[in-house]
């Protein structure tokens, strides 16, 4: 009994970050109907951030976090009107095609800058810390990470159902033509939905660079989980994606108490059976679902 | 100087053209009633106008500035309205969120959320309800509130008939005449020619892209708009 506990616990802590990582992925699909295969390279690039600040800078790996979100925002901003813009209309193909080749610039590009070996955000004893609760070890890190992916999922739920700017780009969700009658320049609010993605983004690989060590090439794993974590709750819908993340946390965690090695394949497992059984995600509702 | 000039424009989609050196013009607060059959380029004219389908030819001029090849939410922000066909509500948003969606562009004016509930009192029950979840007629006047709340000079209102029973569309015509009242002008597409000659000042009818017949409301001779509407041929 007290190992089922400690395995829901665990897996709900581990699944704040795949929801968390998940989250910037939903919005760029919900809003731009992105699919953006680079994302887990640009949570490593946020990762790689955090580096090059504490090198460079005074900033100490927790203090990064405030310079690595506004300009993981800013990048995203950036890339929305300089590339992603020029795909609206032009099919689900042509931006997977952009943002493969993006995952592509962005592995050589970390490469040449900082090698291929393996770095960490040293936190110090930030990472490692734990609380006793129930005589259940529970780590700080993967705490702040569930109470922070909770927070920013109610707050982003908060910013689409309840002001002015939710409510543009619900409307130019629905139909980007008519927004335009009302003088809403589509392309704006996209530039707007990707700097809060990759904001959002930013947060979650400035903990990811916290909690594991990673180098160019592991953004693909962060992907495919993150992928998974939104496939699960649904798309469409920013709630599913926490759910999602917290049920391919648990499987996680339950693979690791078979063997050690069987993690992420007990995930991989869950997304299957989800979407052999499941398919439509965990919250699908008709229609577009912001919320 | 005429608050909207259409100079010998040309638009289509594509390959396909749907109009043809198409001229007029409007003064301020008149109304222009738009006849012709299905196919006779009347919704194309309309979305030349607000920018949805710029024109590959000709000029549009609005208040003396150059509107032509202008992005829609430029033109939009410049006083002009477009009640789309078919509606076009947003479905995720209440009545009121849709009505407010209308003011994005930030003109000043008559009209606010109070002011389109006084013109449309059936909305005031409804404004939490989801924009989907109303009438017919319900809808088409959240469609035309949601275009008057960008305090308009020039409202285009693309079939607002229809789909709906007569004694709808004499309500929604009732209040585009409070709408006019106040200044504002008007294009009004219809298909039923009676409900469109009475309510416009000047009207004008479209056949195959091509203007074939213009007058002002007392010089609408039946027989010639017949015959203008569906071709010397049917007359």
């Amino acid at each position: 009994m007290n190992a089922v506990a400690d395995t829901l616990v665990q897996g709900l802590l581990l699944g704040g970050h795949f929801a968390l990582s998940g989250l910037g992925l939903a919005l760029a699909f919900g809003i731009m109907r992105i699919v953006n295969i680079a994302h887990g390279d640009l949570l490593v690039v946020a990762a790689y951030l955090g580096v090059a600040l504490v090198r460079l800078t005074p900033l100490s790996p927790l203090a990064a976090v405030l310079v690595i979100v506004p300009a993981m925002a800013a990048l995203g901003w950036l890339l929305q009107r300089t590339l992603f813009n020029r795909l609206v209309g032009q099919g689900d193909l042509a931006p997977m095609l952009v943002t493969f080749g993006l995952s592509i610039i962005v592995h050589n590009a970390l490469q040449e800058l900082f090698s291929a070996d393996f770095q960490t955000l040293d936190a110090g004893a930030a990472r490692t810390a734990s609380v006793e609760v129930a005589r259940m070890h529970l780590g700080l890190l993967p705490l702040a990470t569930l109470a922070l992916a909770a927070l920013v999922y109610a707050g982003v739920h908060a910013l689409m159902r309840h002001t002015r700017f939710g409510r543009i780009v619900r409307a130019t969700v629905d139909d980007p033509e008519v927004a335009a009658l009302m003088g809403i320049d589509a392309r704006r609010v996209y530039a707007a939905g990707m700097a809060l993605a990759l904001g959002i983004a930013g947060l979650a690989g400035w903990l990811y660079g916290i909690k594991s060590s990673f180098n160019p090439l592991t953004g693909g794993n962060e992907l495919l989980f993150a992928f998974e974590a939104v496939i699960i709750g649904g798309l469409g819908s920013i709630w599913g994606s926490f759910a999602g993340g917290l049920v391919l946390g648990i499987a996680h965690v339950a693979g690791t108490q078979v063997d050690a090695g069987w993690g992420a394949f007990a995930g991989h497992v869950a997304f299957f059976g989800f979407l052999f059984l499941r398919p439509g995600g965990l919250l699908a509702r008709g229609g577009s679902g912001h919320g | 100087m005429p608050l909207l000039e259409l100079d010998q424009v040309d638009a289509g989609y594509g390959a396909i053209r749907a109009l043809f050196g198409v001229s007029l013009t409007l003064e301020a607060g008149r109304t222009l009633a738009l006849i012709g059959a299905n196919g006779a380029g009347k919704s194309t004219l309309l979305r030349a106008i607000a920018g949805l389908t710029p024109p590959s030819a000709g000029r549009v001029r609005f208040e003396g500035a150059d509107l032509t090849g202008m992005p829609a939410h430029a033109i939009a922000a410049r006083g002009v309205a477009l009640v789309p066909e078919g509606r076009r509500l947003f479905a995720s948003l209440t009545v009121e969120e849709n009505l407010l969606m209308g003011a994005s562009a930030g003109r000043a004016g008559p009209w606010n959320l109070q002011s389109i509930y006084t013109l449309f009192p059936d909305l005031v029950v409804r404004r939490q309800h989801g924009a989907t979840m109303l009438s017919g007629g319900q809808q088409q006047m959240v469609a035309i509130g949601r275009a008057l709340m960008a305090n308009p000079r020039l409202l285009l209102c693309d079939e607002l008939s229809l789909g709906l029973a007569p004694v709808v569309v004499r309500g929604l015509y009732a209040a585009l005449a409070q709408v006019s009242a106040q200044g504002v002008a008007l294009i009004v597409v219809e298909q039923d020619i009676g409900q469109a000659l009475a309510a416009g000042d000047d009207w004008l009818c479209l056949r195959e892209g091509e203007v074939v017949l213009a007058g002002t409301r007392g010089q609408a001779d039946r027989g010639a708009i017949a015959r203008a509407y569906f071709g010397s041929e049917a007359a």
